[in-house]
């Protein structure tokens, strides 16, 4: 039974917009996504453009380098180098997404069907986000944090703060907890823990800035005893707790940046799953639409068209290749998955035996909610996608005169691009593990982080500046020793700068 | 259930505040870039906005990230025709086994330097930034002579030049008809009483009511009539008010020498350096008028094209300029109705008996009038002797004279600054 389209179009209005929302959301309730309600917000070119200065969020703190962003932005955009995102879509509950005026009736059914129920179905289902984001409480956060840094500004000068803000931003990426989860304390355990930290705090006060030397201990197990006893990863939440010279406020500030990067860390892991989770939904979604008649061939037409832009794949030797685009790839994945549980090959039925002719639904929805890009891309990509992204790996080692193909779509090499694709997923392997080390606690104070060397990739050329900003932060000597995984020290790192050593 | 909101109607400007943060943060480099474009930019669109860029070393937030080097392994789309094993030189530029950063513009546009927008008002402030014209501050706020007087009411209290008659006799005819309404009621009254007792036909006790009331209206007439004419507390006088005006005009004279000697490019520099002053006076004065003066032997009055464009040949008589120039301040531009500068362009020349007869008309004819005299000599060569003549009057005069030498286009923003910056309380 064929339906009358809702529209036929290009332009949008309101009501159609809503129609169009309530029959997705039919549609995709039938499919089972679950999401956070909708607040769907129709903004200008120039608003979109803002929304991307302060990071996609719909207020933040000031600072120059969200007016950097926004000249840039502008300017791109004014010379036609660069087109706007159709969309911009907020991980809050309402999930809040932006649409654009400019575009036509089409593109806002795609990008309601992208973002409003694709990438918020995301946002709720998945377990990062689940761990570590408060939806609820985000925006709610941010107008405290906008408000407390203004007022800090008003109260210590806009330098003050802005000194502060760089040196944070500069560590925004070792700003976030990686492995610890917080879970539900019960009363009890909760009381415990007071007593535990008021018993910390005081034995840390003590020993940390206790300066008066004591008597009878022996030097011996002093020097030895480092601080933190563990290194610390969080490099933010060590210099919050810990720098001796912050005031309070600045404190605050320094809390304020790191639970901001705690809010994004989960967007940074799922960038393929995400991406490739509402390119599979709108996909889906629509063609749904479009079986039960309620849109026409002309909007299918114009739908696949800016579809199969979005997840185009350019090959590495084109001038417009920029590495693999998570579209693409997640895109990819997603309908494999649907294929291998629909129509399984004997060589899927060896390689995932646990899906291959599951229900696809089901499947779908776990590998949304249990994984991040690193173990889903491990867990899921299939030789049979391999061998159409005709995927191939290169070594590039600095000490060989030459790179290396080191496998390509073959059965042999399968597992190894499978391993390097996660690997490079690993946010853990794309930037430098750097942790505090040691606390010169009874002596000059000084700070110093420890680099663990991972491939013989040492530290770029920023790394001076960066530690200009800890340095701000922490208020004394800091240092910096890059350390190869046999305990070799190649590199040294100081801030106020002696003359940089280097030995090799 | 999902909301559909319209926000198109918010505030636009979100980022204001940012982009604001931005431009003071960078606010050396921004300088210096528009100090740079200025020295491109033709004259016609000087204060005009537009686009500005600066390195984009130093603008972005540092981080802790790999740098070349160690083992890399990436996985790469679209094989061609690679297999296992097969090694390869690197390729030259494009990052390698790195993969292309992000956002690489493959268009000609360098990704070294960051370029954004200025609007005009923008660009003039940073383009006039820190600078101040001499006694700019004294004139207007401390020179309280000129005053305009305007009509501001009534007072009570005045000179009796300032009398207003007509008030004045208003308000004494309202007091009279005020202080006098009872007697007159009663007046009205036995006036009433007597016609009514008049048309009655006459008796002996009619008549003698009559002669009474009569009395009466008599005496209350006379009560009446002791009120005064006019009293001091009737007097009105206009009431005029002073109020300082800063004056907000100035007259700008450019002086220049068009000798055979200036070339079209010496003429092209002193162009620029005329038109940054009347741009920076644009700034602070309402109203500017401009005067051209041009000299070679005779000095003439002309309009800004033949100023500039006119070709003339012959030699050099400074003096001629000057002598004009003070003929017209003194005829069109009093000293307190207008802030005057002076700025002369030369290339030096001037004919030998004549320097010191310029020195005598500046210091006696020329400067007492103007706020501001600026000298550039604009020249390659040996100073001659009008450079040191005026250096003798820039001694005298440091504050209100000033001089400078330029060589090339590109010096003339500095001598620009040079000539008008900020002084210290302590110098001025």
């Amino acid at each position: 039974m064929k339906k009358q389209p809702i529209s036929t179009g290009a332009e949008w209005t309101f009501e159609l917009i809503e129609k169009y929302d309530q029959e997705i959301a039919r549609i995709a309730a039938g499919f089972g996504l679950d999401t956070y309600p909708n607040q769907i917000e129709v903004i200008t070119s120039e608003q979109m453009m803002d929304a991307y200065a302060s990071v996609g969020m719909p207020l933040n703190y000031h600072h120059w380098s969200y007016g950097k962003q926004f000249v840039e932005t502008e300017q791109r955009y004014k010379r036609g180098q660069m087109g706007l995102a159709y969309e911009i879509v907020i991980n809050s509950n309402p999930c809040i997404s932006y649409l654009m005026e400019e575009n036509t009736m089409t593109m806002q059914a795609l990008v309601i069907a992208h973002a409003c129920y694709g990438h918020n179905s995301f946002f709720k289902g998945n377990y990062l986000f689940q761990t570590w984001t408060d939806a609820s409480a985000i925006v709610d956060y941010l107008v405290f944090a906008k408000r407390y840094i203004a007022q800090c500004e008003e109260r210590h000068g806009i330098d003050e703060v802005e000194s502060i803000l760089d040196a944070c931003h500069a560590l925004m990426n070792y700003g976030v907890n990686r492995y610890l989860r917080p879970k539900p304390l019960t009363a009890e355990e909760e009381k415990e823990r007071v007593n535990a930290r008021e018993e910390y705090n005081q034995r840390h006060i003590n020993q940390l800035w206790n300066t008066i030397p004591k008597k009878e201990e022996g030097d011996t197990d002093s020097k030895q005893a480092r601080y933190p006893s563990e290194p610390e990863e969080n490099i933010l939440y060590f210099i919050e707790k810990n720098a001796p010279l912050l005031e309070p406020w600045q404190r605050e500030i320094v809390r304020i940046v790191r639970k901001i990067a705690q809010y994004f860390y989960p967007q940074k892991q799922t960038q393929v799953m995400n991406e490739g989770w509402a390119c599979f939904w709108h996909h889906t979604l629509l063609h749904q639409l479009y079986d039960e008649g309620l849109v026409n061939d002309g909007f299918m037409m114009e739908f696949l068209h800016s579809h199969s832009s979005v997840v185009y794949q350019p090959p590495f030797d084109s001038p417009h290749f920029s590495g693999i685009n998570p579209y693409t790839l997640g895109y990819n994945m997603m309908q494999d998955i649907r294929r291998i549980c629909e129509k399984p090959t004997p060589e899927d039925r060896e390689w995932f035996p646990d899906i291959a002719g599951s229900n696809w639904q089901e499947t779908l929805d776990h590998a949304m909610r249990n994984f991040k890009d690193e173990s889903f891309i491990q867990q899921f990509l299939s030789p049979h996608l391999i061998r159409e992204l005709r995927l191939f790996s290169i070594v590039d080692d600095s000490d060989q005169p030459t790179l290396k193909v080191s496998a390509i779509h073959n059965e042999p090499g399968y597992r190894r691009i499978r391993e390097e694709l996660s690997a490079q997923y690993n946010l853990g392997n794309r930037e430098p593990n750097i942790q505090i080390y040691d606390v010169d606690v009874r002596g000059n104070r000084s700070l110093t982080l420890r680099h663990f060397i991972h491939n013989n990739q040492p530290l770029g050329e920023d790394t001076e500046e960066v530690l200009k900003h800890i340095h701000t932060l922490w208020g004394f000597d800091v240092h910096l020793e890059s350390v190869t995984s046999d305990k070799v020290t190649s590199a040294n790192y100081h801030c106020p700068s002696k003359e940089k050593l280097e030995l090799y | 259930m999902s909301y559909i909101i319209d926000r198109r109607l918010n505030s636009k400007k979100k980022s204001a505040v940012n982009r604001q943060r931005f431009l003071r943060r960078y606010k050396k480099q921004i300088k210096h870039a528009v100090e740079e474009s200025i020295k491109k930019r033709s004259i016609q669109d000087m204060d005009r906005g537009g686009e500005i860029t600066i390195p984009r070393k130093g603008t972005s937030e540092p981080l802790l990230h790999h740098g070349q080097g160690g083992k890399q392994t990436r996985v790469y789309p679209g094989n061609k025709e690679f297999d296992t094993g097969d090694e390869f030189q690197r390729p030259q530029g494009g990052g390698g086994g790195g993969a292309g950063q992000g956002q690489a513009s493959n268009q000609g546009e360098g990704e070294d330097d960051f370029s954004f927008s200025i609007n005009q008002e923008e660009f003039l402030d940073f383009m006039f930034d820190g600078l101040e014209l001499p006694y700019l501050v004294k004139k207007q706020l401390m020179d309280a002579t000129q005053f305009e007087t305007h009509r501001a009411g009534y007072t009570q209290a005045g000179s009796p030049d300032k009398l207003n008659i007509v008030r004045s006799l208003r308000a004494a005819h309202a007091r009279r008809i005020a202080l006098s309404g009872s007697d007159r009621n009663e007046i009205r009254e036995l006036k009433k009483q007597l016609w009514s007792l008049e048309k009655e036909p006459i008796c002996d006790v009619n008549s003698q009511k009559i002669r009474a009331l009569q009395e009466q209206i008599k005496a209350l007439d006379i009560n009446k009539k002791r009120i005064p004419f006019i009293d001091d507390f009737d007097l009105r006088y206009n009431n005029i008010v002073k109020t300082p005006v800063p004056s907000s005009k100035a007259v700008m004279f450019c002086v220049m020498d068009v000798s055979g000697s200036m070339t079209q490019s010496i003429k092209e520099i002193a162009k620029r350096f005329f038109i940054l002053l009347y741009l920076f006076l644009t700034r602070n004065y309402k109203q500017i008028e401009v005067v051209f003066v041009r000299h070679h032997t005779h000095a003439k009055e002309v309009d800004e094209e033949e100023f500039f464009y006119s070709r003339e040949t012959g030699g050099t008589i400074v003096s001629s300029a000057l002598e004009l120039t003070a003929e017209i301040l003194q005829e069109r531009y009093p000293r307190s109705d207008w802030n005057v500068y002076v700025a002369q362009a030369s290339d030096g020349d001037n004919w030998d008996g004549d320097s010191q007869r310029c020195c005598k008309l500046l210091s006696e004819k020329i400067l007492p009038l103007v706020q501001y005299y600026a000298y550039v000599e604009i020249t390659n060569g040996p100073h001659q002797n009008l450079w040191n003549e005026y250096q003798e009057i820039h001694q005298k005069n440091p504050e209100q004279f000033a001089m400078q030498h330029i060589e090339d286009v590109a010096d003339i923003f500095p001598v620009f600054r040079k000539l008008f910056e900020r002084k210290t309380k302590g110098a001025a």
